[in-house]
């Protein structure tokens, strides 16, 4: 059995990083990812690892080392944060083009400017159509869960996509709390060795990655990444489930907490949904019909998933940590309201925009958030499509 | 059933406010409970008023905002007091533990603070006297077992151990364990 212990999400991440032993780890350190590089680092040194960490001068880099690495044939992993991410950008759309299942954790923090370091979701909200697949942590041992389950993930045969960790930055990747990690043998066989697929370094078999591709068969090979993306949802479930079965701890796309019989319903990713648990349950005390629909899932979005759990309430407020500046309301929202657009019988739905830059989310915003959808549903009508919660006037 | 208990941590930058904060969320661990431990992030500077938060659960801990309304507050720099508004947003019959070199009635009295309970200690003194400098938050760590029968003097030792095991030399270990022990005997109620 696995050992409880106190660990910051940072540092939970780092285990799971020490567990499945990679070959190859390329980082460059970014608040708030740093502690997560720094503790690999301290396995590295300390010979606990057989990874080869490439210790680059960019995140630009670090990326480029990944994509070499893993085309090369390598079980590959890196981290990151906001600005490194945006650093990364045109190699992170190389990694998914090229079907190299690379893992990289991001803990996420506002995308300046001005420079903010803390929480909102903007850097990963950005690299939404990059082509990764992409599961949000509610806490420290979701995190090491998700990182664990995608490797598993990842290299799947039929899938071979990168898969982007997140966590939310300071709020769990700083934050002490109690975990269980698993046995380090337990997680070897989990995932099993690595099975390379047209690795470049098999010399007898030449290989070419990333040529000259244009109007003659781009867009077929396009089709066949959109295929690949869209058809995985089922593998990330089967390997979820099948990491329920070794550690108990059970993993669905999407989270439903207490929406069975709700009438109002609200949307979040990642540290939010543990508060937003709480402010359900004392709203629950209070009478309210209300459950918290929790987006663990966001790449590929699982429409059709979404639409099973929301077609059935009357209204959902969906909170939305990132901007789409100018776009119709934030990219949770857009996608969600998008899915029921068909749906035969679909809730009134509105978004909220908060968290920006780390700005908290107390039990007394969500319980707003409940009370102005209710308002919603009770008048009928949706004056205020998109609005903040927390914002200071 | 114990309820959720939220703890908010007072000092400067450099007083190892985040890391008594560590060792109590540790000594948690060794309890049994659930817990969380993290700091206030903001411009690190030395010297500079800084807070660190815990909590502790008998079962799992799921909220992760911050703590406005704590039960017990700590206070491990004395020229806080009465400079900042340390019982800010505080539960009605909330503990406080500080370090000072007065009774419990004085802070009191300093601080307008009429209810629940007040702990105070001569953590600076303590620490001068066993370690040879003023660090003061291993013996504020005594007083929270004082003021906190939840966390037991066992747990903080052993627990101070493992988060000191590989960065002290054994006799600095057993010294800070001196001050644990010693602001726990030491602590007056009132």
């Amino acid at each position: 059995m696995g050992t409880v212990l106190g660990l910051n999400g940072n540092s939970a991440v780092a285990h799971a990083m020490r567990q499945v032993n990679p070959h190859v780890v390329a980082a460059y350190p970014i608040t708030p990812q740093t502690d997560c590089v720094e503790r690999f680092a301290e396995f590295v040194a300390d010979g606990r690892v057989d990874t080869e960490f490439v210790t680059v001068e960019s995140e630009h880099s670090a990326m480029s080392a990944c994509v070499g690495a893993a085309a090369g044939g390598g079980r590959v992993m890196t981290a990151t944060s906001a600005n490194g991410l945006a650093l990364m950008w045109e190699i992170v759309y190389i990694a998914a083009s090229m079907r190299l299942p690379i893992v990289m954790m991001v803990a996420n923090r506002a995308l300046s400017g001005n420079i903010n370091i803390h929480c909102d979701h903007s850097d990963t909200m950005g690299a939404r159509d990059s082509g990764w697949i992409q599961l949000f942590s509610e806490n420290a041992q979701e995190a090491y869960d998700n990182i664990i389950m995608a490797i598993k993930i990842a290299e799947d045969m039929s899938v071979r996509l990168p898969v982007m960790v997140t966590q939310d930055g300071f709020i769990i990747s700083h934050a002490l709390e109690r975990m269980e990690l698993l046995d380090d043998e337990e997680v070897q066989k989990f995932i099993g060795p690595y099975k390379e697929r047209y690795p470049m370094l098999d010399l007898k078999n030449p290989v070419t990655y990333g040529p000259l591709d244009l109007f003659d068969y781009y867009f077929e090979h396009k089709w066949s990444q959109i295929d690949a993306v869209e058809h995985c949802l089922p593998i990330i479930q089967k390997g979820s489930d099948e990491f329920g079965e070794l550690s108990g701890r059970n993993y669905e796309l999407l989270e439903s907490y207490k929406l069975d019989d709700a009438e109002f319903g609200v949307i979040a990713l990642g540290s939010t949904c543990g508060t937003a648990k709480e402010a359900v349950d004392r709203m629950r005390e209070a009478g309210k019909k209300v459950g918290l629909l929790k987006v663990r899932c966001f790449r590929p979005f699982p429409t059709e998933h979404i639409i099973k759990a929301l077609s059935p309430l009357k209204g959902v407020a969906v909170l939305d940590r990132s901007s789409t500046f100018g776009g119709f309301g934030g990219p949770v929202f857009n996608e969600v309201r998008s899915a029921l657009y068909d749906a035969p019988e679909r809730p009134l739905v509105i978004d909220f925009l908060y968290g920006l830059g780390g700005r908290d989310i107390f039990m007394e915003d969500i319980e707003v958030a409940f009370q102005r959808i209710e308002g919603v549903v009770t008048k009928g009508r949706i004056d205020t499509h998109v609005d903040f919660l927390g914002l200071r006037e | 059933m114990q309820k959720l208990i939220e703890i908010r941590w007072h000092g400067r930058g450099g007083q190892g406010v985040v890391t008594a904060s560590r060792i109590l969320a540790e000594a948690m661990l060794k309890e049994g409970k659930y817990f969380q431990a993290f700091p206030e992030y903001g411009p690190e500077r030395m010297g500079a008023p800084v807070k660190a938060f815990n909590r502790v659960n008998d079962k799992p801990i799921r909220i992760h905002c911050g703590v406005t309304h704590p039960d017990l507050v700590i206070v491990i720099d004395p020229t806080l007091l009465g400079t900042i508004d340390v019982l800010e947003g505080m539960k009605e019959g909330g503990t406080l533990v500080a370090n000072y070199d007065g009774s419990p009635k004085e802070l009191r009295e300093l601080l307008g603070f009429n209810t629940g309970k007040v702990f105070t200690l001569n953590a600076s003194l303590i620490s001068r006297e066993v370690l040879g400098r003023v660090m003061a938050n291993t013996p504020m760590l005594g007083g929270v077992c004082r003021a906190f029968d939840q966390i037991s003097l066992k747990s903080a030792s052993e627990a101070l151990r493992a988060q000191f095991g590989e960065k002290l030399r054994p006799e600095i270990i057993e010294k800070n364990l001196t001050c644990l022990k010693r602001a726990y005997e030491e602590a007056q109620q009132g």
